[in-house]
């Protein structure tokens, strides 16, 4: 099966490795013989809902993120379409943020985002600068744990009812408060953990090409068959075991 | 001197030797510690004093061999206070500064973010900037925080110093835009162009008004000879010019250095268009200290390399080189060394202490791909060494030719195993890891502790 992926400006927001994930997906794709064809969505180009399976958008500098913010302002609508369609989506760090209702300067000035996630991130004086571990539930009754790394000054503050990706269990997360990190909108999940995030969290990779593959096909996300993931269970052995000493949440 | 700074001088001194006695290391740092803890102004006092005055090296890559070339050439008329293992924060400025007895000029290696204190307490006689690449960024942030950093430093300097930047690079070439006093250097031999800009290329558009750069020649990562079409900025002028590069690889390249001071052959012992790069910012600076053109040749000549940094190390009938890799623009820069021939056996170690970045999401930006089929064995090491292993998997190396060993020592001694008698064994350490190589290479009597080293 044909998995068509949406690659929102790779040539502006690839600060944290974000080929990384992509390569991650390829090749769990490609082990399942599955094809993940990948395409860029740059600045003016349109998203159309339906054309794709998953969209991806990553971090930049912020030099680069305020070059995209008004045009991804303008792609809400159609992101927000997708999404609603069926569409998986993951965002990291910068594309999570710029996904949301928007972000608020030190100054006070508003740069509006894309309305995807229910969201609203303010600036802050000290980043937020480390390990995460993560606990999650995206399938009711199946827990899983999320290690990654996250560097971020802007606090972002979810909505009432608003769904994380997981909780907390060391590290910053959201807002360094909350004990949230990360949101979920149906297929699509927003964090600020990097590292890359799936190679060491290859069951995360897997629910997203299931949940890409429950788009393609218009049927329930399939179970896929299970990888030896050695390697992978090591290096997040290693990143939660960082997470780990350096104690409780922040 | 006066009295106390004599007393405090003498003191650390002491320390110096003391920290050494007790196999504590180099000793590189301790002193100037405490002197920078008791007095930070001692600082200021000491490179007062130094009749030639003060020059300082910053930038993403490469000071520490930039520096180190420079420390040849300017060593041969100068008596120098010279921070040699990259001891970069104030503290190893004030012990270098403390050790220096009798020393003429300041040869200081920096730290990016301590440049603007540097700047502001040694008040130099020359500023040298090489590039500002993406690095570290759990530790520096991003690279537009550094560069506004030195846009505030380089403000400051007084007009009689001289700015020598890298015009190659668009953010550091800005910093000396309009400045009397600068010396621009960049490359100019479109034979060694890369086809395309590297996956994650940094400051790709343009400081004016945000278009992409077309670049005429991208020669590592983003350095190169860029223009926007989009409102005429372009790389500035240059006054120190690299041409009629040759011979580009493992074992060195031959160039000329192009400058109103004349013409410099250069003959270069180091790899790689990167280290063309180093040495033509050593020679940039050194011109501009009054350094006659033949000592620039002469000085560089010889030079084979600087602590960790590409060295070659006998081991029993084989060679050990290693290539210190910390960043993707480094990293990418060593592995292009090797393509042209790719070593059998490669070991790659990843360590994430603070010095080297805890946040180890960086490899994925090395384009480690094109090498990948060509080698047939990675022993990938260090306290990251599954991580690493990841990447590599995931960049086409199949699983039967990659060996997981974290400890060093053993990832050395199977590397070493693998590689056939009368050959060499590269190594691509982070930093961390190449001094705990380094430091397993002087217990078998192989390299010498780095303080005892001489240039």
């Amino acid at each position: 099966m044909r998995i068509r992926v949406g690659h929102l400006y790779p040539e502006y927001l690839n600060i944290y490795a974000d080929r990384g994930n992509i390569a991650v997906l390829a090749r769990r794709a490609a082990l399942r013989g599955h094809e993940l064809e990948v395409s860029p969505i740059g600045l003016g180009d349109a998203v159309e809902p339906g054309a794709h399976d998953l969209l991806y958008v990553g971090g930049g500098q912020d030099r680069e993120q305020a070059l995209v913010a008004p045009d991804l302002e303008e792609k809400g609508e159609a992101v927000r379409a997708a999404v609603d369609g069926g569409a998986a989506l993951l965002a990291v760090c910068g594309g999570y943020q710029l996904l949301g209702r928007g972000y608020r300067g030190r100054d006070g000035s508003f740069m509006p985002g894309a309305g995807l996630f229910p969201h609203e991130t303010v600036a802050g004086d000290t980043r937020m600068i480390g390990d995460v571990l993560l606990e999650c539930e995206l399938t009711p009754g199946s827990r899983q744990q999320l290690a990654g790394f996250e560097n971020h000054a802007g606090r972002t503050v979810l909505d009432d009812g608003a769904e994380p990706l997981g909780r907390v269990v060391y590290g910053f997360g959201n807002d360094g408060r909350s004990g949230r990190e990360g949101c979920r909108v149906a297929r699509a999940v927003g964090t600020y953990l990097h590292g890359p995030l799936l190679p060491r969290n290859p069951w995360l990779a897997d629910w997203l090409l299931a949940q890409a593959l429950a788009h393609a096909t218009g049927a329930h996300p399939p179970a896929l068959e299970p990888l030896p993931d050695d390697l992978e269970r090591e290096a997040f052995r290693v990143s939660a075991s960082r997470a780990r000493d350096r104690g409780g949440r922040g | 001197m006066g009295l106390r700074l004599g007393l405090e001088t003498l003191a650390a001194r002491g320390v110096g030797a003391l920290s050494r006695a007790a196999g504590r290391g180099g000793g590189t740092t301790l002193p100037g510690k405490l002197l920078w803890k008791i007095d930070p102004a001692a600082v200021d006092a000491l490179a007062a004093r130094l009749p030639a005055g003060v020059a300082l090296v910053s930038g993403t890559n490469g000071k520490t061999t930039t520096t180190a070339m420079a420390a040849r050439v300017l060593g041969r008329d100068h008596r120098l206070a010279w921070n040699r293992a990259g001891a970069n924060l104030l503290s190893g400025i004030a012990s270098a500064l403390v050790a220096a007895n009798g020393a003429e000029l300041g040869l200081l290696e920096v730290d990016e973010a301590a440049l603007p204190e540097a700047i502001e307490r040694t008040r130099p006689r020359a500023v040298l900037l090489t590039n500002l690449f993406r690095d570290q960024l759990d530790r520096y942030g991003e690279l537009e925080v550094v560069a506004e950093r030195w846009r505030g430093a380089v403000e400051r300097l007084p007009d009689e110093t001289v700015l020598v930047v890298n015009a190659d690079d668009p953010v550091v070439a800005d910093l000396a835009d309009g400045r009397d006093r600068a010396v621009r250097f960049g490359l100019d031999d479109v034979r060694h162009a890369r086809p395309s800009l590297q996956h994650a290329a940094d400051s790709k558009y343009c400081l004016r008004c945000g278009a992409p750069y077309v670049y005429e020649a991208a020669y590592v990562g983003h350095l190169g000879d860029y223009r926007c079409d989009a409102c005429g900025h372009a790389r500035p002028q240059l006054d120190v010019t690299a041409v009629d590069i040759d011979h580009v690889g493992m074992h060195g390249s031959r160039f000329r250095v192009v400058s109103g001071h004349g013409e410099i052959e250069v003959d270069l012992a180091l790899p790689g268009l990167y280290n063309v790069y180093n040495a033509l910012a050593a020679s940039a600076l050194a011109l501009a200290l009054d350094t006659p053109p033949a000592s620039v040749a002469g000085g560089l000549e010889g030079f084979s390399a600087a602590f960790g940094r590409f060295e070659r190390i006998p081991a029993g009938g084989k060679r050990i080189v290693m290539l210190l890799v910390k960043n993707p623009a480094g990293a990418n820069e060593a592995l292009r060394t090797l393509e042209t021939g790719v070593p059998p056996v490669l070991v790659i170690a990843l360590n994430d202490a603070i010095a080297d970045g805890r946040d180890v999401s960086w490899i994925w930006d090395v384009d480690f791909e094109p090498i990948l089929p060509h080698v047939e064995r990675v022993v990938a090491s260090g306290d990251r060494a599954a991580e690493l292993g990841l990447r590599l998997v995931y960049g086409g190396l199949a699983t039967d030719r990659l060996e997981v060993v974290p400890g060093l020592e053993a990832a050395l001694d199977r590397g070493l195993e693998l590689v056939e008698a009368g050959t060499e064994l590269v190594v691509l350490p982070t930093y961390t890891a190449m001094l705990a190589l380094r430091g397993v290479l002087a217990e078998r009597g192989l390299v010498r502790p780095y303080w005892e080293r001489t240039t």
